[in-house]
C-alpha cells in the first residue's frame, strides 16, 4: 500500500499558509483570460469559488441541477458560522478554533488544513458583512455572537435560524454579479455526468441538460467539484431530495480517491419518521437541548400503550419517566455531543422503550423549563422551531412534549484532497462537503458553513491559480477530441442501459430498500457481522436494480425518473464502500461507532496505534476497492480521549 | 383519505396544456402535499402512465423551488408555508384538489407543473448585490448597523425567491420580490453607494422581462410563504423615486 502525498508545506503550523501564499505561482491577467475553469455545484463552496475566480479574470462555467444557483442545499443550514474574531473577549483565538475542531473531529482530521480553516475564518465574516449579509447585531451596532456545541467560547455568527440561506444568498449575489460581467457562465438544470481526462489531467465534463435530455461536452483547464455530501445514500436524511453523490462517485471511478466514507454524522434532534411514504427528515436545531429534557417511559408497557395511542406523554407520571441522558451522563446531561445523544436514543428505542406510532422516537420535554422560565421565554428562544414542529406533526409542543429521533445529516468523509484541495487526479479539485479534509470523524456545529466558504473564497483562488500557472501554454481544447467523444459515449451507453431495463419496480422502491439496509446496518451502531451482512444485501439489491428498475419516458427529454435512477445507481455502489470502510476501521471515533470497540461506559474507543490514518480508497472495478493510508501526524495537538461524564 | 386530483398536464413549453382528472386513495393525513404527489407518481409509473413533473428540492420550506398553485392559491390553503410544508390534514376526505403551475408570462411552463423562473435570476444579475470583490473587505465591526435596521433587513432578506408573489398577482408583478432585495440593501450602510443605480437597473429589467405593475391589491403579501411585507414595496417606490429625481 502506498502513502499519499498531502503536499503540506514545511515550517511551523501557524506559518504554513502564509508561506504557501508567498511562494505560490501566479498567472498574469492576460493569461487568466485564456484559462477556463469548470465548477460543479452552486452551494457555498461552488458559488463562492466561481465568483472569486471570475473576479480574478478566469473564465468560469458553473453547473447546478436546480432551476437556480440560489437553491443549493447550503441554503437550509440553520445555526450559524464559526470564526475566531473573539469579539466577546472570552479568550478565543485562531489556535482555539483550530484545537476545538481537531478535538471535535476526534483526532482524525489533518492539522495543516484545519489550521488554515481557522486562520481564514475571520476574513469570511468580513467578506460576508461587506456583501450585505444581515447578521444579528448588538444594540450598539456590532456583530452578535452565540455559543454552539463543542466550544467554551461564543464564536458563532448567525442570521436568525437562516444563516445558511443568508450566506448562500451572499455568495449567489457575488456569482450573479460575475454572470452579468460575463466572467462566469451559468448552466442551471444541468447535471454533471462524468469528468473528461486528457493525458492524465482533468480537462472537462460531460453534462446532461435536464430539460432537453441532451448530453453536452464542456472543456476546462481545471475542474472543481463542489457537489456536496452523500447523506442521501441513506434515503431518509436532512438533505434535499436532489442532493446526490454522482459527481463525486464518477470522479472516484476515474481515479480520485475517496477518503473516510464511513464518517457520517447523525443528528439527534430531528422530527421522527411517520410513515413509509416519507420522503425526507426535518432537523430541529440542537439549541433545543439547552432547555428541553429527553426521556422515554421507564416501563415497557407504558411505551407500548403510547405507541398504540392509549397513553399520552403527559399522563405518564414523573417517577415512571427515564431521563436517560441525565441518568447516563450526569455531568453533561442533555447537552452531550451529537453522536452520544443519538446513540443513547437509539439504544432505548431498540430496547423497546421508544414512543410514537412507530416506536422510533423519544420525548423532548419543555414542561420543566416552561414552568421555570415562563412560556414567553421559550417562545422567544425557539418560537420558529416550535411552529415548524407544529406544522409537520400537528401537535402543540408547548403542551405536549416533542417527539424526536436521530437522522443522517452530514458526511465528513468525501473525496481525498491534498493541501491544495486537489484530488488524486491532476487538475481536479474538490471543495466543501464534497471533500474530506477538515472535520475528521465528527463535525462541530457551525463549522460546515465556515469550511464551504473558506474553500471557495480563500483557498481555491490561491491553489487553483498555482496549478493553472503551469497550464498557460495549454490552448483551449476542442471538445471533438477523442477523450470527450469517448466519455460522452460511455455516459450515453449507461443511460441507454438504464432505460432498457424496463423492470417491475420504481427507482424510489430501490432507494428506500437501500436506505433501510444502510440505516439498520451502517447507521449509528455498527458491528462486523452487520457490516458484512450489509455488503451482501447491497450487492444483491444492486443486481436486482439493474434487472428490475422501471423508468418511464425516453432519453432525450425531461425525465425525472431517469435522473433519479442514475443517482441511485451510484448510491448502490457507494453504500458498499461506506460499509467496507466501516468494517476496515476497527475502532470507534466520532460518528463512526463500532459496538465492539467501546469503553466500559459505552463511549468511543479509538485505536490510535493502528487507525490514526485517513483511509483513502481507490476504485478498482465494481465492488473492488483498494485502501491507501495517509498517516495523521499531530505536531501541535496532544491526542486524547474525549470524555463527557 | 380519498381524493380527486385535477392536475395541469402540458407536454412541453410549446404544447397546449389541459386539466386531467385522477383519483387517489389511501392517503394519510400526516403525509405532506409533495409526498402525496410522490405516491401519485408511483401509481402512475406502475400503471405505465406518465408521472407528473413538479419542482421541489429541500422539502423544508427554504430553497424556494416548489411552486404549485393549489385550489387557486400559491402553495395552497395553509398560510405562511411553502407547498412542501403543506400537509394533507389541511384537506378533507373526498376533496377535489386542483393543481396548476405558476401562471405568469415571465415564468413559461417547461412541463406540467414546472416553470422557468430564470427571470428572477436575471433581475438579481442586474444589481441585486453589493459590488465587493473577494478579499478586499474591511474588518467586519468597522461597519456598524443598528439592531432595528439589521432586523428589518433580515425580514426582507428572508425571501426565498419562489415566485408565489408573481403567481398570486393579477398583474404578474414582481414588485414584492424586487422590493425585498432593494429593501435589504437600502437598510444597510454597505448598500448605499450603489443604491440609485441598483434600483433603476433592477426595475428596468423587471419591466423588460414582462412582469406587470403593482396596483396595491397585496395578494403578494397575503400569499408569501415568508411573510415579506408590502411595506417593502413602498420602500422600493421611494428608492426608485429618489433615484430618478435626485
Amino acid at each position: 500500500m502506498s502513502e499519499l502525498n498531502s503536499k503540506i508545506p514545511a515550517g511551523p503550523l501557524s506559518s504554513k499558509w502564509t508561506q504557501y501564499k508567498n511562494h505560490q505561482n501566479l498567472v498574469n491577467p492576460n493569461n487568466k483570460r485564456k484559462l477556463d475553469i469548470i465548477v460543479v455545484g452552486t452551494g457555498l463552496a461552488g458559488a463562492s469559488a466561481a465568483a472569486s475566480l471570475g473576479e480574478m479574470g478566469f473564465n468560469v462555467k458553473i453547473f447546478c441541477y436546480q432551476d437556480s444557483p440560489r437553491r443549493a442545499h447550503s441554503i437550509a443550514a440553520q445555526g450559524g458560522i464559526n470564526a475566531a474574531k473573539n469579539y466577546p473577549n472570552d479568550g478565543d483565538s485562531i489556535y482555539r478554533l483550530f484545537y476545538d475542531t481537531i478535538k471535535g473531529g476526534d483526532y482524525r482530521a489533518r492539522e495543516a488544513n484545519v489550521y488554515r480553516l481557522a486562520e481564514v475564518s475571520n476574513a469570511i465574516i468580513d467578506q460576508c458583512v461587506a456583501q450585505g449579509v444581515p447578521f444579528a447585531r448588538e444594540y450598539g451596532g456590532s456583530l452578535e455572537n452565540r455559543s454552539f456545541g463543542g466550544a467554551q467560547v461564543s464564536r458563532t455568527f448567525f442570521a436568525r435560524g437562516q444563516t445558511g440561506q443568508q450566506l448562500l444568498l451572499g455568495a449567489y449575489s457575488a456569482l450573479s454579479r460575475q454572470i452579468k460581467l460575463g466572467t462566469v457562465k451559468m448552466f442551471n438544470r444541468h447535471e454533471m455526468m462524468d469528468v473528461v481526462i486528457v493525458e492524465g489531467k482533468a480537462r472537462g465534463i460531460i453534462a446532461r441538460d435536464l430539460i432537453s435530455g441532451k448530453l453536452e461536452r464542456h472543456f476546462g483547464h481545471a475542474v472543481v467539484v463542489a457537489s456536496g455530501g452523500y447523506a442521501n445514500v441513506f434515503y431518509l436524511s436532512t438533505n434535499a431530495m436532489g442532493s446526490n453523490a454522482s459527481a463525486i462517485w464518477q470522479i472516484f471511478k476515474k481515479g480520485a480517491f475517496f477518503a473516510n466514507p464511513c464518517f457520517t454524522q447523525i443528528h439527534p434532534t430531528c422530527i421522527p419518521v411517520h410513515g413509509d411514504y416519507q420522503s425526507k427528515l426535518t432537523l430541529m436545531s440542537e439549541s433545543l437541548r439547552n432547555d428541553g429534557r429527553i426521556w422515554v417511559p421507564k416501563k415497557k408497557e407504558d411505551a407500548e400503550a403510547n405507541r398504540h395511542g392509549k397513553l399520552k406523554a403527559n399522563d405518564i407520571p414523573e417517577d415512571a419517566r427515564d431521563y436517560f441522558l441525565e441518568r447516563r451522563y450526569p455531568a453533561f446531561g442533555n447537552l452531550v455531543p451529537r453522536d452520544v445523544a443519538s446513540r443513547a436514543a437509539k439504544e432505548r428505542c431498540d430496547a423497546g422503550y421508544g414512543v410514537g406510532e412507530t416506536g422510533l422516537a423519544v420525548f423532548l420535554d419543555f414542561k420543566e423549563s416552561i414552568g421555570r422560565l415562563g412560556r414567553h421565554v421559550i417562545e422567544e428562544r425557539y418560537g420558529n422551531l416550535f411552529q415548524m414542529y407544529e406544522k409537520i406533526v400537528d401537535e402543540n409542543p408547548y403542551e405536549n412534549p416533542m417527539m424526536i429521533y436521530p437522522a443522517v445529516h452530514y458526511t465528513m468523509g468525501g473525496i481525498w484532497v491534498d493541501y491544495e484541495l486537489m484530488t488524486s487526479i491532476t487538475g481536479l479539485f474538490a471543495a466543501g462537503e464534497a471533500n474530506f479534509s477538515d472535520h475528521g470523524a465528527n463535525r462541530l456545529g457551525a463549522s460546515a458553513l465556515m469550511q464551504g466558504l473558506a474553500d471557495g473564497y480563500f483557498v481555491l483562488p490561491y491553489t487553483l491559480q498555482n496549478y493553472l500557472a503551469g497550464e498557460i501554454k495549454v490552448p483551449r481544447m476542442s471538445t471533438g477530441k477523442a477523450e470527450f467523444v469517448e466519455a460522452q459515449k460511455n455516459v450515453q451507453l449507461r443511460l441507454e442501459k438504464l432505460m432498457a431495463i424496463k423492470g417491475k419496480h420504481t427507482v424510489d422502491h430501490f432507494h428506500k430498500e437501500l436506505g433501510k439496509i444502510m440505516w439498520e446496518n451502517v447507521g449509528m451502531g455498527r458491528t462486523e457481522a452487520r457490516l458484512k451482512k450489509a455488503i451482501e444485501l447491497i450487492r444483491k439489491l444492486r443486481a436486482e436494480f439493474w434487472k428490475e428498475v422501471k423508468i418511464p419516458g425516453t432519453l432525450n427529454e425531461l425525465n425525472v425518473e431517469l435522473e433519479k435512477a442514475n443517482r441511485v445507481a451510484d448510491f448502490m455502489e457507494m453504500g458498499e464502500l461506506i460499509a467496507l470502510d466501516a468494517l476496515n476501521r476497527n475502532e470507534s471515533c466520532g460518528g463512526h461507532f463500532r459496538e465492539e470497540y467501546q469503553t466500559d461506559e459505552g463511549e468511543c474507543l479509538r485505536n490510535d496505534q493502528d487507525y490514526k490514518y485517513v483511509a483513502a480508497w481507490e476504485y478498482k472495478g465494481e465492488g473492488n476497492f483498494q485502501l491507501h493510508k495517509e498517516s495523521l501526524v499531530y505536531e501541535e495537538t496532544e491526542v486524547k480521549q474525549r470524555v463527557y461524564k | 383519505m380519498k381524493l380527486t386530483l385535477k392536475i395541469w398536464r402540458q407536454k412541453d413549453a410549446k404544447s397546449t396544456g389541459k386539466f386531467v382528472t385522477y383519483s387517489l386513495d389511501n392517503i394519510s393525513p400526516n403525509c405532506s402535499f409533495l409526498e402525496m404527489l410522490d405516491i401519485f407518481n408511483e401509481q402512475q409509473i406502475s400503471q405505465d402512465k406518465d408521472p407528473v413533473v413538479f419542482d421541489h428540492d429541500c422539502r423544508e420550506g427554504i430553497c424556494g423551488m416548489c411552486s404549485l398553485y393549489i385550489n387557486g392559491r400559491p402553495h395552497g390553503p395553509d398560510d405562511a408555508v411553502t407547498a412542501c410544508q403543506l400537509h394533507m390534514r389541511k384537506f378533507s376526505d373526498g376533496d377535489t384538489i386542483t393543481i396548476e403551475p405558476w401562471r405568469a408570462k415571465p415564468f413559461p411552463v417547461i412541463k406540467d407543473l414546472m416553470v422557468d423562473r430564470t427571470a428572477f435570476d436575471k433581475i438579481i444579475q442586474e444589481g441585486g448585490y453589493i459590488s465587493v470583490n473577494t478579499g478586499g473587505a474591511a474588518e467586519a465591526n468597522n461597519i456598524l448597523v443598528s439592531k432595528v435596521n439589521a432586523e428589518l433587513a433580515m425580514d426582507a432578506a428572508a425571501c426565498i425567491g419562489c415566485g408565489a408573489c408573481v403567481a398570486a398577482c393579477k398583474n404578474a408583478s414582481a414588485m414584492l420580490f424586487v422590493s425585498a432585495k432593494i429593501s435589504q440593501f437600502a437598510l444597510l450602510p454597505q448598500g448605499q453607494i450603489e443604491a440609485k443605480e441598483r434600483v433603476k437597473k433592477m426595475v428596468k429589467t423587471m419591466d423588460e422581462l414582462g412582469f406587470g405593475n403593482c396596483t396595491n391589491t397585496y395578494a403578494c403579501e397575503a400569499e408569501c410563504p415568508k411573510l415579506i411585507s408590502r411595506s417593502n414595496i413602498a420602500r422600493l417606490n421611494r428608492e426608485f423615486m429618489c433615484a430618478k429625481v435626485i
